[in-house]
């Protein structure tokens, strides 16, 4: 098991590297000049040079990588252009706000997912399979920010339940686990849990069905077991890929948020991101690219050495 | 009074197209008995013996006649009576060990699991219960194999294990379903003797089906042999091997009687079984029977009973002797 875990915290090191130099490239790949964004169009030539090598700029590519990731790897990211202050701080920030509603999200979303699923693959061809399949497909292929705005309409403007923006009273301020600021939650995660819901109702359904129809069910049923207990086996036996499943549902949420973020605005890694290209924001731009991969690759690592370890057929071979 | 009685039991699922499985099948098995059901692939032995248990779902499956187990309705069973006549009464080895445990629970652990469905003891005594058992069906270093996963036993061990688990609460019926055919041929020699043996320990009833005669011949007191859900012909092993009265026993037997032969599928009759969705309204059989007339394509032989022998034929190659 120590190995096991060792082989993959070893080809996880690659990968994240190999994602520290796409972030980085982003500066050269991104069409015009990072320095355009604060420099004046017409500024002179020496102006231009100065600021170049302020940030490093005049220096060969390698090298530029090399003093990045070296200051990324101590936790320094570099300073926001357009705000001035620290990228890590506001990327870590984001990163809360962002893992909030993504936690959030994920966790309602898998919950809904797996009792739909689990009622659906148990009831193949009723009218809860209908719905769940139904409600599933929607899930899946509704346009977020369009579900987010039509939550906005009816929960907000007409019924004024929740609010509609921000992530606080008073504009975004401190997070407080409080019912004021609980409220700034409902809608953004509600938009957001549908997909995961989508997902994993539909994996959930083919596993329960698929599991339905093994002889060992049939086995356990022979052996006097109650619907409760044979429940119990087939729950132990998909939880594993409904794990994976769900664990890379979340990964998607941190980044797949921009839009939800943005309609809500949501101060997390996708407001964020939207506010870094729209102001040519490089280095803030590299940081929140380069933490939301590394949350990937990590949650990745974590399911799979969780995996095993709740899959016995996985973790003694 | 007998332990199994079926009559006229008949089973149907229901899809776009009706199946009939069973067709008014009527059986009796006394206290002890081993009964050997033999016959082609499909001719309706596993449904049989889920039927016993009532393993299908009642949305699909239209079930008609009288199942009695021990003196209990077994159609009328609902709820928790149904969970304890399941693996209590009656349980079954299946023909896939590999298939038939959970792979995600060890042996030991499945096996304490039924213990105390059936039984109201606590863990450390049903542990106790399922290593017996692990003994008793010969597993060398049972508590090993206590707390390994299927996957981790050979198919034989894990057929052993199987048997463990069914008799674990001691059933007075058990149903076996090909419980060899997936093994070594060394293997299911050794499978046959070890359930041989502890029926004859246990005085349990069993119903084996099986594929192969030299099995049957080799644990069984009876055999019925079933051709398109229907019992065609029944009697002790001794009339069924050496003077089979059904042209499809005979068949049958011809190429696979003898020690060579066996494990052998049984391919002596030319043919295939009919479709059960549109059974031919005489006997099922006589589209590949050799002595069939336009009688057999006609009607149905009916069942002729006399004592623990039937017969379902109108032109057996050696006569029913008639009831005095
Ligand atoms: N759940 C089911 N739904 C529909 N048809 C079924 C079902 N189970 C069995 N059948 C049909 O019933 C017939 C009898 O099947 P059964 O499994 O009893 O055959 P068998 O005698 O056990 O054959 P084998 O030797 O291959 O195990 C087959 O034609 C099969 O297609
Ligand atoms: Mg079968």
């Amino acid at each position: 098991m120590f190995i096991y875990i060792l082989k993959r915290v070893l080809y996880a090191i690659p990968i994240a590297l190999s994602v520290t130099v796409v972030s980085f490239m982003l500066v050269y790949l991104a069409p015009g000049d990072p320095l355009n964004a604060i420099a004046p169009a017409d500024a002179p030539a020496d102006v231009i040079a100065s600021l170049k090598s302020a940030y490093g700029l005049d220096r060969p590519v390698p090298v530029q990588y090399g003093m990045w990731l070296l200051r990324a790897v101590q936790g320094d990211l570099g300073t926001s252009i357009a705000s001035g202050r620290s990228v890590t701080g506001e990327v870590m920030s984001a990163v809360s706000n962002t893992l909030m509603l993504a936690g959030f999200a994920a966790f309602a979303g898998v919950l809904a997912g797996c009792v739909l699923g689990a009622l659906a693959g148990y009831h193949r061809d009723s009218w809860i399979d209908r719905l769940a399949t139904a409600l599933s497909v929607i899930g899946v292929s509704i346009p977020h920010y369009w579900l987010g705005l039509v939550l906005t309409i009816i929960f907000s403007i007409w019924l004024g339940w929740f609010p509609a923006m921000g992530a606080g009273p008073g504009g975004s301020g401190e997070w407080l686990w409080d019912i004021e600021h609980l409220k700034y939650l409902v809608l953004p995660t509600l938009t957001l849990s549908v997909i995961p819901m989508g997902i994993i109702t539909r994996t959930v359904r083919a596993l329960v069905a698929d599991m339905l129809e093994q002889e060992f069910v049939v086995a356990l049923r022979a052996r006097g077991l109650s619907g409760r207990a044979v429940f119990r086996h087939i729950a132990k036996n998909t939880a594993p890929t409904v794990l994976a499943v769900a664990g890379l549902q979340v990964g998607y949420l941190m980044g797949g948020s921009i839009l939800v973020e943005t309609v809500f605005a949501w101060p997390g890694t996708g407001f964020l991101l939207n506010t870094a290209i729209f102001q040519r924001d490089m280095p803030l731009l590299q940081g929140t690219i380069l933490v939301l991969c590394m949350f990937f690759v990590v949650l990745n690592l974590i399911v799979d050495i969780v995996q095993p370890l709740i899959d016995p057929r996985m973790g003694r071979n | 009074m007998n332990m199994v009685s079926l009559q006229d039991l008949t089973v149907a699922f229901c899809g776009n197209r009706t199946a009939s499985a069973l067709n008014q099948v009527s059986l009796e098995l006394g206290e002890g008995e081993v009964l050997g059901l033999l016959g082609e692939s499909g001719s309706g032995k596993s449904v049989t013996l889920r039927t016993l248990l009532r393993l299908y779902p009642e949305r699909n499956t239209r079930i008609s006649g009288h199942i009695r187990v021990d003196g209990r309705d077994v159609l009328a069973l609902k709820g928790r009576d149904l969970e304890l006549y399941r693996g209590g009464t009656v349980s079954m080895v299946f023909q896939e060990p590999g298939l038939a445990f959970d792979p995600v629970y060890t042996i030991g652990q499945q096996i304490t699991e039924a213990i105390r469905v059936h039984e109201a003891i606590d863990e450390q005594a049903a542990r106790r219960q399922a290593l017996h058992m692990l003994d008793r069906v010969q597993i060398p270093q049972a508590e090993r194999r206590y707390d390994a996963y299927p996957n981790e036993l050979s198919g034989g061990m894990r057929q052993r294990a199987m048997i463990a688990l069914a008799l674990a609460c001691k059933p007075k019926l058990l149903l076996a379903d090909e419980p060899t055919t997936a093994l070594d041929a060394s293997v299911q020699i050794q499978i046959l003797l070890l359930l041989r043996e502890l029926q004859q320990e246990t005085g349990m009833s069993v119903i084996f089906v099986t594929h192969d005669i030299g099995a049957a011949v080799e644990v069984a007191d009876r055999i019925a042999v079933m051709y398109a859900g229907r019992i065609v012909e029944q009697g002790p092993v001794a009339q069924i091997v050496h003077q089979p009265r059904h042209p499809y026993t005979a068949g049958l037997l011809a190429s696979s009687v003898g020690m060579e032969n066996r494990g052998k599928p049984l391919l002596a009759v030319p043919g295939s079984p009919p479709d059960l969705a549109c059974l031919p309204p005489g006997c099922s059989f006589a589209p590949r029977c050799a002595s069939a007339d336009e009688q057999c394509h006609r009607e149905r032989p009916p069942v002729l009973n006399r004592g623990n022998e039937s017969l379902a034929c109108f032109h057996p190659v050696l006569p029913f002797p008639e009831a005095a």
